[in-house]
């Protein structure tokens, strides 16, 4: 017999925690980007809120607690993308090598950047 | 310390909204990063996305404040119609005022002398992003998720907000298909006010419990 509760790690409510963090930032272009991808492809078909959604509570608390918030999106929208057949795993990796070779900084390594 | 220097000191560092700049654009390119731009171009290159269908969505997403919501929250303050109709169907309401709700179900939530609503998404972050634009960081947090539905007074007192005992708090837990907005009770004292004035009053926190509106 397992004493788990049938939670998830996502599903966070009523448990203990500190007090809320007020700190803010402003969003980040890139973090901006992922946001209009998941909404974009949302739109076209691609993958559904709920493919996004099961994504992120695969990753684990683990990711929760490692990577923030659009780092944690855009590695679900790439799952979902790749299982969506819209590019291969093979094209992505070696798209990435390409970007980390264009330039040391976020705005070095765009195409036209 | 002198007062001009306080003041620039104040201000060093921080963005036109007053929150510290995060250093991304100028830190060494991260791995999540090139994802994004792999992403990006590989969609773009399949022909699933433009790059202008891209940036107009950021666009859109960057007109998105909590005005929006504001405006809303005075028309309601306003028009006795408008009000029943944004407590009947508030995706519908909203609409009306030509707000982009997509296909979200949009619920309003009414304070008023006796009750105060409180939203919260407590499996990760669905927030009324069309009315009020993206959610503040410590809305996504462990701490305000996990509490919010547990001890919701104590949360509100973090925030500046001692509910008096006899006020019924209500807490809403959204799903990404079912969100929640507050209506804040309208401020004593500002009969005669025009829309756009009582709008100056609505706060992005009394729209999601956590604050109540200026008073004027």
């Amino acid at each position: 017999m397992s004493d788990w509760d049938g939670r998830r790690w996502h599903d966070m409510g009523g448990q203990d925690a500190g007090p809320v963090p007020m700190d803010g930032h402003d969003f980040a272009l890139w973090e901006k980007r992922v946001d209009a991808l998941m909404v974009l492809c949302g739109q076209k078909g691609l993958f559904t809120v709920d493919g996004l959604r099961r994504a992120l509570e695969d990753m684990g608390e683990d990711a929760f607690e490692k990577y923030s918030y659009y780092e944690r999106w855009i590695a679900a929208v790439n799952q979902n993308l790749i299982e969506a057949g819209a590019y291969s795993l093979e094209e992505l990796a070696a798209r990435m090598d390409e970007v980390a070779r264009r330039g040391p900084t976020y705005g070095e390594a765009q195409r036209d950047g | 310390m002198p007062h001009d220097h306080h003041d620039h000191f104040h201000h060093e560092g921080m963005s036109p909204s007053g929150h510290p700049y995060r250093a991304d654009d100028d830190a060494p390119l991260s791995y999540w990063q090139r994802m994004e731009i792999a992403v990006r171009e590989l969609l773009v290159e399949k022909g699933n996305l433009t790059p202008a269908e891209i940036a107009a969505q950021i666009e859109a997403m960057d007109a998105r404040s909590p005005a929006n919501g504001a405006a809303v929250v005075a028309r309601a303050w306003s028009d006795a119609a408008f009000k029943a109709r944004l407590l009947e169907d508030a995706s519908e309401a909203s609409r009306e005022m030509g707000f982009d709700i997509g296909p979200l179900h949009l619920i309003a939530v009414e304070n008023t002398q006796d009750t105060h609503n409180l939203i919260v998404c407590t499996l990760c972050s669905c927030y009324p992003r069309n009315l009020l634009g993206l959610p503040p960081d410590w809305y996504k947090t462990r701490a305000y998720r996990s509490r919010a539905v547990r001890e919701p007074r104590s949360v509100l007192r973090e925030f500046g907000l001692d509910l008096p005992d006899h006020v019924t708090l209500r807490v809403h837990d959204s799903t990404a298909d079912m969100r929640y907005i507050v209506l804040p009770a309208r401020p004593a004292g500002t009969d005669g006010m025009t829309e756009a004035e009582l709008a100056a009053l609505v706060t992005r926190d009394s729209m999601i419990g956590t604050g109540l509106p200026r008073q004027p």
